[in-house]
């Protein structure tokens, strides 16, 4: 026990000061679950494969299982905690992936919102690829993405100030049956 | 009406701000963290173990071994209990095992007051083997001179079933008849939810209590009850959120060796959080299934005698066992009716990853098998594909003898018209005939059909209770559970219509606690909606009777020309609002002289089943010299009666089709052939889909309502994952000719194939 | 909770080294995508860790005064991508290193800890090999620059002397003026991939377009350590810049690699991969030099 090693370290979460004494070996998803209370930061693999941890650093995405926690001196981290309003008003990406049901079991959502948030700049139009891959990083296992990417669009285009382009006239999604035959 | 509406999910402000409580969240900061030690052999004996280094390590407080726990034996399948010893799961678990039946068994636990201090200390405890040789394969196991995996199945076989109809030896001799036959291979895959399996125990007034994630809290319970040998009651299970569980939580994973790791330290908090390696090689997986079909038709393609012999890799213990072969050997008669069929499923002990169930519960292993081999017969005859499947699929009208389900529909050719109008199908064909080149197209179908919930094979029950609150609002609980797919959700629509209450004013409880949820045996089976519709409406139609009966007293109004719409008490007969359901609830309740808290609990038995169907379109370009398939577009028509909630419908199927293009495409668990070790057991080395792995994914629903539904509903979750690989693997088939047989469709296999067949 | 035995943080270089000095059984930890995970799974449990992703001075993409590119080796894949100097001079080298893992692992991983540990399905490797990198060591002794062909001393082992670290990727210009690259890795899916293989071609092409002046490929996973295509490149060079000369290539390169059988891919699909790749690599580089073929 004497040996351990501790460090203070500084840092800004969500936009608050903030500063803890940490065991070294700690990484960032134990500081922030385990010292600040901040349990949108998930654990699915802790080996930087899954993305259900990611927060932002500085500016960029990160997976905070294998990120130090001593790292972080003098950083500012944003978790999903840090995207909601005073009054628990949700953000354009917290209420897209309502909207949108981008959600299911709830355990990547955090990292996914985080990343979206992240990855989209205001005024900013990524293609279908462009944005996959920008959301590579995150595993889900519930939805397919599909309504993650729609989610993820319908605020890229939002806060670009822009219309989201309609889809083309397609069969809608529940097919009209008359006389025990489709309407097409 | 809310039925039918897209609504938001009742957890969706939580889940978007990142404050819904999963079972580590719940955990107190003094819970001490437990990790098991994992057998380094394969298969074999544990002779001795030391754990006299793990002890010294500081922080650790107890190190327990296979040789210190309970003499129990008990099954895990998350099936409901039967009170017939026939008809009973197979018990062959212990807490931790001194016969080793696969790499990375469980002999030994450490628990200890850190992650760190628990972690060092397993990898010390030293364990002495007497090793066995292994066995993979289902049908290597079955052989003379195998290594015996369980004491008690000499060949390894778990069970063996037959069915048998007409007389196939007879019928093949029609003249004329054409022998389709071939082999399909299906590969062991996990079910990769986001959060791992966790628990984590305590003691409360002499009962231990157990928090985890799993689907089936009223059956854990049971199965601690069994594993430590004391009386059910004494156990209490509560499930939190879930960060998904696709059937591998529908089975009391660690649960049991938890719950006894809190009563070896005197009841103090104890966590038991796998990691991803060990939910990948310890917790459940699917059932690899080895198919052989032998079809004889005329040349029009109808089939007049076929045979069926499968061999299911039940990994090395029973878990779910038979019960998905016999689901998918059950279908095999169905889908292409036949008066003459012989058809054989054994069930298999061998040293892999234990099989249980998994979204699908052996139908998707079974629709890549009948899929792929229909598709075998069309080329083998010249016919097109969808005619075929329009003469030879199960007619409208057509009813299973043993569930007494029945095709109420025309669903299969409904399907395919849209799949054929969606996708320009024919024109399609027509263009990628005859190609040439390095790159291909092709496009493919496949059609699915899927039971819902487990009647008659399992006792099907639901209970509902619903508890009013004095502002009109109800707290709505069933033991159906809620695992990410939207259950509350489509219950508390399914509430808000049958009571006459707004949306907003159902309450799901949807934290389960086995003292206080209503018993219901868990999320499985695609029965939710179905199962727990009934016990809702059942309630829900019970509970207006009583408050309509309540409200006599102050409303002197008969209950029959009353109802409750919209939250209050009407009349009927001029429609006249009476009181508010909020003021009944608040007056009946502080009535001194006659107080009502007013409640209501069903339980409904269920003794019907039903079918959903559908199909997959599907169109991929192949790059031959690249052994690589790109899916184009892919596209499932599903009919699961009438939609609850259409927007969180879409997005099971959406699901569950994108873990049919991994099952199709590239996941496959991998094992060391010498030592029966999972290779790759982490998310980087098994390939999940990616953001960047699917095109976008094509969903249209058909709501054909369900006769037998409390509300039209039927199976929705599972099916999707279904036709996906077969529907790429006969679009593969279009574009090269080269017909697949095994999963999944990954690079290693077209290299294997393209190379055989002189395309590369 | 990570089971290290200590953590000592370097904030410059000559910390880091005298860290290394007194510590000679740590581990450098640069962005910790690898030693962290291999501290996980028990391979580095237990250990020591010097930290050095605290020396800003080492990340960063700069042009020297001779047109040598700069690349500070915790320069994450990121910054690399992202770099205007990058995508000017080392395209290849910007779109190689944005098929490493996922987003956020490009964010953290560093290319100096993508060269340093030795692994030869390292992303950054082949095309970092085809374009005749030169790796910028700093020790005790002080400074030494160790060619690419150099460096890579067997699985896992580099060219690193006890309490060296190192500080910088260069390129020269005569390894990058005038030739143009492509890079296909080859992976199970298409994100959060190691590669099967990767393959990374650099042409260079006379003046009419028509012509190989000369070509350089670099592999992954085709042998033990990250190599060159030796004999293909010296066959080709001098070649016309058309489809027959990317058969011959296909066909040469057979001769240089040696891929082995494991469970990720057998040794004759690597060989087959090796072979496709190699042609289409070049012919996109041709593609991009301006060439028709």
């Amino acid at each position: 026990m004497e040996d351990r090693q501790y460090k203070m370290v500084h840092c800004y979460v969500n936009g608050k000061e903030r500063a803890a004494m940490v065991d070294v070996r700690s990484s960032l998803t134990d500081m922030l679950r385990n010292e600040f209370g901040l349990t949108s930061v998930k654990k699915g693999c802790e080996v930087g494969e899954c993305g259900a941890c990611a927060v932002i650093i500085d500016g960029d995405c990160y997976d905070s299982c294998i990120y130090l926690a001593v790292w972080a001196e003098g950083k500012h981290i944003t978790t999903l905690e840090g995207l909601e309003g005073p009054n628990g008003e949700l953000s354009d990406i917290q209420q897209a992936f309502v909207d949108e049901t981008a959600i299911q079991c709830g355990f990547c959502s955090p990292g996914f919102m985080l990343e979206a948030h992240h990855v989209l700049k205001p005024g900013v139009i990524y293609t279908d690829d462009e944005l996959r891959k920008k959301l590579s990083g995150h595993l889900c296992r519930c939805t397919g993405y599909e309504n993650i990417m729609r989610a993820v669009k319908k605020t890229m285009y939002q806060r670009a100030g822009m219309e989201m382009p309609v889809e083309e006239d397609r069969i809608p999604l529940s097919v009209p049956i008359e006389d025990g035959k489709v309407v097409l | 009406m809310v039925i039918g509406k897209s609504l938001p999910r009742v957890d969706a402000y939580d889940k978007a701000t990142g404050r819904t409580k999963y079972t580590e969240d719940l955990c107190t900061p003094n819970t001490y963290v437990a990790r098991i030690v994992h057998a380094t052999i394969g298969h074999g004996y544990v002779k001795s173990i030391d754990t006299s280094e793990a002890e010294k390590v500081p922080g650790v407080v107890k190190v327990l071994t296979c040789f210190d726990t309970p003499p129990y034996k008990y099954p895990t399948a998350g099936h409901p209990w039967s009170t017939d010893p026939a008809h009973q799961d197979v018990a062959d678990r212990s807490l931790l095992t001194s016969h080793v039946r696969l790499f990375g068994d469980d002999i030994a636990l450490v628990i200890a007051e850190d992650d760190v201090s628990a972690t060092q200390a397993a990898r010390l405890v030293r364990a002495e083997y007497e090793e066995l040789p292994v066995v993979l394969d289902a049908r290597e196991a079955m052989k003379e001179g195998a290594p015996v995996i369980h004491e008690k199945y000499p060949n390894n076989v778990l069970s063996h079933t037959s069915s048998r109809k007409g007389n196939y030896e007879e019928a093949i001799k029609e003249p004329g008849l054409i022998k389709v036959e071939g082999w399909y291979d299906t590969p062991s895959v996990q079910h990769c939810h986001i959060e791992n399996f966790i628990c984590t125990s305590y003691m409360e007034n002499g009962r231990i209590v157990v928090l985890s994630s799993t689907q089936i809290p009223h059956i854990v319970r049971r199965v601690v009850g069994q594993a430590l040998g004391i009386p059910w009651g004494k156990v209490r299970i509560i499930k939190p959120y879930i960060g998904g569980g696709f059937g591998d939580k529908q089975d009391a994973l660690y649960e049991p060796l938890c719950a006894w790791a809190t009563t070896q330290v005197g009841g103090h908090p104890v966590k038991l959080d796998l990691s991803r390696e060990e939910t990948f090689t310890n917790c459940r997986v699917r059932h690899a299934i080895l198919f052989h079909i032998i079809s004889y038709v005329r040349p029009d393609g109808s089939m007049v005698a076929r045979k069926l012999e499968m061999w299911s890799n039940q990994g090395a213990y029973a878990s779910h066992g038979h019960s998905i072969a016999a689901k998918a050997m059950g279908a095999f008669p169905q889908l292409y009716p036949c008066d003459n069929v012989e058809c054989d499923s054994y069930t298999v002990f061998t040293n892999r990853s234990v099989a249980g169930a998994m979204r699908g519960y052996g139908m998707p292993q079974a629709s890549f098998a009948y899929e792929c081999h229909a598709e075998d017969i069309v080329m083998k005859l010249g016919l097109d594909p969808i005619q075929f499947r329009r003469d030879h699929l199960m007619p409208v009208g057509y009813v299973d003898g043993f569930s007494k389900n029945e095709l109420y529909s025309d669903t299969f050719n409904q399907s395919m018209d849209v799949g054929i109008k969606a996708f320009d199908y024919y024109k399609k064909r027509d263009l990628y005939r005859n190609q040439t080149g390095d790159i291909r197209r092709g496009i493919g179908m496949s059609v699915f059909w899927y039971n819902t919930a487990v009647f008659p094979i399992s006792l099907e029950t639901s209970s509902c209770r619903m508890v009013l609150n004095q502002d009109g609002s109800v707290q709505v609980q069933v033991g159906e559970t809620e695992i990410g797919q939207g259950a509350d959700t489509a219950y508390a629509q399914m509430t808000a219509d049958t009571l006459g209450i707004p949306f907003e004013n159902v309450h799901v409880v949807s934290n389960q606690d086995t003292d206080v949820t209503p018993y219901g045996t868990g999320a499985y089976a695609s029965r939710q909606t179905y199962t727990a519709g009934m016990s809702i409406r059942m309630c829900a139609e019970a509970f207006k009777e009583r408050i309509l009966k309540v409200a006599f007293d102050y409303t002197r109004m008969q209950p029959y020309i009353c109802d409750i719409v919209d939250g209050n008490i009407i009349r009927v007969t001029d429609g006249r609002v009476l009181m508010t359901l909020g003021d009944l609830a608040t007056e009946a309740l502080y009535n001194p002289k006659d107080s009502h808290h007013l409640t209501m609990e069903k339980t409904a038995t269920i003794r019907s089943n039903a079918y959903s169907f559908g199909c997959c379109f599907a169109e991929v370009e192949v790059d031959i010299p690249l052994c690589h398939v790109k899916l184009l577009r892919v596209m499932n028509v599903h009919d699961c009666g009438r939609l609850i909630n259409p927007a969180l419908a879409e997005g099971q199927v959406e699901g569950g089709m994108s873990m049919g293009i991994g099952y199709a495409l590239s996941e496959k668990m991998i094992y060391d052939q010498k030592t029966a070790r999972l290779l790759n057991n982490n998310l980087l080395d098994y390939k999940l889909s990616t953001t960047m792995d699917h095109p976008k994914l094509e969903v249209h629903f058909l709501e054909n309502e369900e006769p037998t539904s409390a509300f039209g509903t039927k199976a929705l979750g599972e099916p999707p994952v279904c036709p996906v690989a077969p529907a790429i693997r006969n679009a593969i088939l279009n574009a090269t000719g080269i017909s697949l047989h095994e999963l999944p469709m990954d690079p290693h296999l077209l290299f294997r194939e393209f190379k055989a067949a002189g395309l590369i | 909770m990570y089971d290290i035995k200590a953590l000592y943080e370097a904030y410059s270089v000559e910390e880091a080294v005298r860290l290394l000095a007194a510590h000679p059984e740590a581990q450098i930890i640069a962005g910790g995508s690898d030693v962290l995970v291999q501290v996980r799974e028990g391979r580095r449990a237990g250990k020591e860790l010097v930290s050095i992703f605290m020396i800003d001075e080492l990340r960063g993409v700069t042009m020297e005064e001779d047109g040598t590119i700069r690349i500070g080796s915790l320069s994450s894949f990121h910054t690399i991508t992202y770099s205007p100097i990058i995508q000017e001079h080392l395209s290849v080298l910007g779109e190689a290193v944005d098929m490493v893992g996922g987003p956020q692992i490009r964010a953290i991983g560093t290319i100096g800890g993508n060269t340093c540990n030795g692994v030869t399905s390292a992303d950054s490797a082949s095309t970092l090999m085809a374009l005749d990198a030169v790796m910028e060591v700093i020790g005790p002794e002080g400074k030494r620059l160790v060619p690419i062909a150099d460096w890579y001393k067997g699985p896992k082992k580099v060219n690193l002397g006890p309490a060296e670290l190192q500080t910088a990727i260069l390129i020269r210009k005569e390894s990058y003026e005038g030739y143009k690259g492509h890079y296909i890795k080859y992976g199970m899916r298409n994100a959060m991939e190691i590669a099967t293989t990767g393959c990374s071609v650099n042409v260079k092409l006379s003046a009419d377009k028509k012509t190989v002046e000369d070509v350089r490929i670099g592999y992954g996973v085709a042998a033990p350590v990250p190599i060159r295509a030796r004999t293909a490149e010296a066959n080709a060079k001098g070649k016309p810049a058309d489809a027959e000369t990317a058969a011959a290539i296909g066909r040469d390169v057979l001769l240089d690699v040696t891929p082995r059988n494991s469970w990720r891919a057998s040794k004759d699909m690597r060989l087959h991969l090796c072979s496709t790749m190699a042609q289409r690599a070049f012919t996109e580089a041709v593609r991009k030099s301006g060439g028709e073929i």
